[in-house]
């Protein structure tokens, strides 16, 4: 899928300032989504990828600070926003689900008012013509529209996080940015939401930057996915690619973080449980998967990606086997 | 609803072998007011067994009645009928009002959330020591210091964790000291309910590790409870497939995941991601499937009419039982000799009304 991209991020670089010590969460990431596409981007906590997905939505407040790097939007350059415009583009043009969606809404509030809400406040649409569009946009997310009455703690699950889903829809954004949007549900729901959002993207054709640690549920999803490792990318291709052969050792471990439904019963190791700090720039490696042998030149730290095949990039020094196929 | 032997354990088994049997476990919650006469069942004549030293996974979607059957262990919910015998006593009639210190010394309950489950205004070391001393396990301080440090290190923390406060520990972390308060008390039985559903990727073979290896070298039996078919498959020796409050197929893990009988298991495994899978599902298909199984008016498959009877268990492989009718043996059921099996508590069962299986959608 290589249309015109409609979201930019380049050498982006957050900070976290505190009272002695910086951390660099995302250290000089660039990718792009194209229009239509669903985007992936892995790794596990602390890694800075629900960073990157804030600083998109402009969402970082003290002490983090985008210090480096760029992000346009449709050619627009989003990091210059302020005030009244920023209050415009956010939801119309980009919309968020948050991690635990369902526990965004506002439990005093019906779900039809909170829907409400963001007709009459974005489109100036009176209360009666914005209660039939909410109507309308719960249809579309296979709920019952009598349930524009309900408060948040009558619905299940699953309907809280298609509610949210149909609120994030609700101005026709052209990116959806879900952070790992079915964390929190059982994996019938998980699938049932996963198979809405690919059914609403095929739709209504907007992009989607989705963010996850279940790489299986990832590549079924995604076209095109990239892993982020201590604020780094380490690797980025064709999902499908990357799942049938990944390049990057810490792919490969993150994939096999979660036991497989087929095949044998085989001990594994999963990723450490040690705390780490999502700082790309410390001296030592930050990697905790063992390096296959032939990495002497490792200088430690993440190396930046290098385009090993058309569309693939993988974060590793220059190995005479890779070269020898991209070649 | 015929047969106990859900295991398909030889009849011959000395009880010994078991940690838990239940039979016949049913809760039924009030619904409505005060003096509403109406109830939801949410757990349903289920029977299992826990073989000593194995743990065993309880699989189902969220509101399928797993949790309420591993509180129902915990007793912290009382069952409206059953029993539960551990230790070759049945618990719920030894022991009525509540559950005895004995029994607490005996099964252990892992829950959840570790970020709720633990006192965030105590030190670790408080949650370690409150069951040493309430169980007697040690008196002094040294002996309670030592204690709590070897428990630590059995789940895999330091010794210096014990002067934390749970808001400095990662979630794995936090879960691992649940777990080691579990131990406190030297427990026969643990039961785990979603302990890993709330951890990072990063850290939860971590504990599927940790708890199979409490098993392996201490012999602790364990009610695992997942919605996680591929940990369940990782990590338990028999899994039991929970829909609507009902046992519907048990078998030995990798079996059962290879050999899926029930339409139920099929789907559950059908909505794991996996992109490996050979066989591709459509969503929109599946997600029609599901319907129909959740509010059955007719069987999706095959027509089979299990909306009007209840299905019993049917051997479909070693160690493997699923109940539905699409499996039940073209003779006539009066030679099965499923039916023939004679167990005491369940001879009651036999003569009640048939009552639907699967109720109204939840």
């Amino acid at each position: 899928m290589s249309t015109t991209p409609i979201l930019e991020v380049t050498n982006l670089r957050v900070e976290y300032h505190g009272d002695n010590r910086q951390v660099v969460a995302v250290n000089d990431v660039s990718f792009s989504i194209g229009e239509g596409e669903i985007f992936g981007l892995a790794g596990e906590s602390g890694c800075g990828k629900s960073t990157v997905a804030n600083a998109i939505m402009r969402l970082l407040k003290d002490p983090a600070e985008v210090t480096h790097g760029q992000i346009r939007f449709k050619g627009r350059d989003l990091l210059a926003l302020r005030g009244e415009e920023l209050r415009r583009f956010r939801w119309k043009e980009i919309a968020m689900i948050f991690q635990s969606a369902m526990n965004s809404l506002n439990p005093v509030m019906t779900i039809g008012s909170q829907m409400v809400d963001i007709f009459t406040t974005h489109e100036g649409l009176s209360v009666k013509q914005a209660r039939s569009r909410s109507a309308e946009l719960l249809r579309l997310v296979s709920i019952d529209p009598v349930r524009l009455d309900s408060y948040p703690h009558q619905l299940s699950g699953g309907m809280r996080q298609r509610a949210v889903i149909a609120m994030a829809l609700a101005l026709e954004p052209s990116l959806l940015i879900m952070d790992e949007p079915t964390t929190a549900l059982d994996v019938v729901v998980q699938q049932e939401i996963m198979a809405q959002i690919s059914d609403l993207q095929r739709q209504l054709g907007f992009s989607v930057l989705f963010i996850t640690h279940d790489m299986s549920l990832m590549v079924e999803l995604s076209h095109r996915m990239a892993v982020m490792h201590s604020g780094r990318l380490v690797e980025m291709a064709d999902a499908e690619l990357m799942f049938a052969s990944p390049l990057h050792p810490y792919t490969l471990s993150l994939m096999n973080a979660f036991p497989p439904l087929t095949g044998p019963r085989i001990r594994l190791t999963g990723l450490s449980d040690s705390v780490r700090a999502a700082d790309g720039s410390s001296g030592s490696c930050s990697f905790h998967v063992s390096c296959p042998p032939d990495r002497a030149n490792c200088s430690g730290n993440i190396p930046d990606l290098r385009e090993v095949e058309p569309g693939r990039f993988v974060a590793e020094h220059p190995r005479p086997s890779i070269e020898g196929t991209a070649a | 609803m015929t047969t106990n032997t859900g295991q398909r354990r030889p009849r011959t088994a000395p009880i010994d072998d078991v940690s838990v049997r239940v039979r016949g476990l049913t809760k039924d919650f009030p619904l409505g007011g005060l003096f509403s006469r109406r109830s939801m069942r949410a757990v349903d004549n289920v029977d299992f067994d826990i073989p000593r030293g194995t743990i065993v996974a309880l699989v189902g979607e969220s509101g399928s009645g797993k949790s309420t059957v591993a509180r129902a262990l915990a007793r912290l919910e009382r069952p409206t009928a059953g029993s539960i015998v551990v230790g070759g006593r049945d618990v719920l009639k030894t022991e009525k009002s509540a559950a005895s210190r004995r029994y607490r010394g005996t099964v252990q309950m892992v829950f959840q959330d570790p970020f709720g489950s633990l006192n965030p205004a105590h030190r670790v070391e408080h949650f370690l020591e409150r069951p040493l001393r309430i169980h007697g396990k040690a008196r002094t301080r040294q002996e309670v210091r030592r204690q709590s440090a070897e428990l630590m290190r059995t789940v895999g923390l330091t010794e210096d964790m014990l002067d934390s406060y749970p808001h400095e520990l990662s979630g794995g972390q936090r879960q691992r000291v649940s777990i080691a308060r579990a131990l406190a008390v030297d427990p026969e039985i643990i039961l785990a309910d979603e302990p890993t559903s709330m951890l990072d990727v990063s850290v939860r073979i971590g504990i599927l590790n940790l708890m199979a290896r409490l098993r392996d070298e201490r012999g602790i039996s364990m009610l695992f409870i997942t919605h996680d078919l591929a940990s369940a498959r990782y990590v338990a020796d028999t899994t039991l497939v929970m829909f609507a409050g009902a046992l519907v197929e048990g078998g030995e893990s990798l079996e059962l995941m290879q050999n899926p009988s029930h339409p139920y298991t099929r789907l559950l495994l059908s909505a794991v991601p996996d992109p490996a899978r050979t066989v591709r599902y459509d969503p929109v298909q599946r997600a029609r499937l599901r319907q129909a199984v959740l509010a059955p008016t007719a069987c999706p498959w095959q027509g089979a009419d299990c909306s009007a009877t209840l299905p019993v268990r049917h051997t479909v492989g070693p160690d493997h039982w699923v109940r539905c009718h699409l499996y039940s043996p073209q003779v006539s059921s009066a030679t099965n000799p499923l039916l023939t099996d004679s167990d005491p508590d369940l001879e009651s069962n036999l003569d009640a009304a048939p009552v639907p299986t699967r109720k109204a959608a939840r």
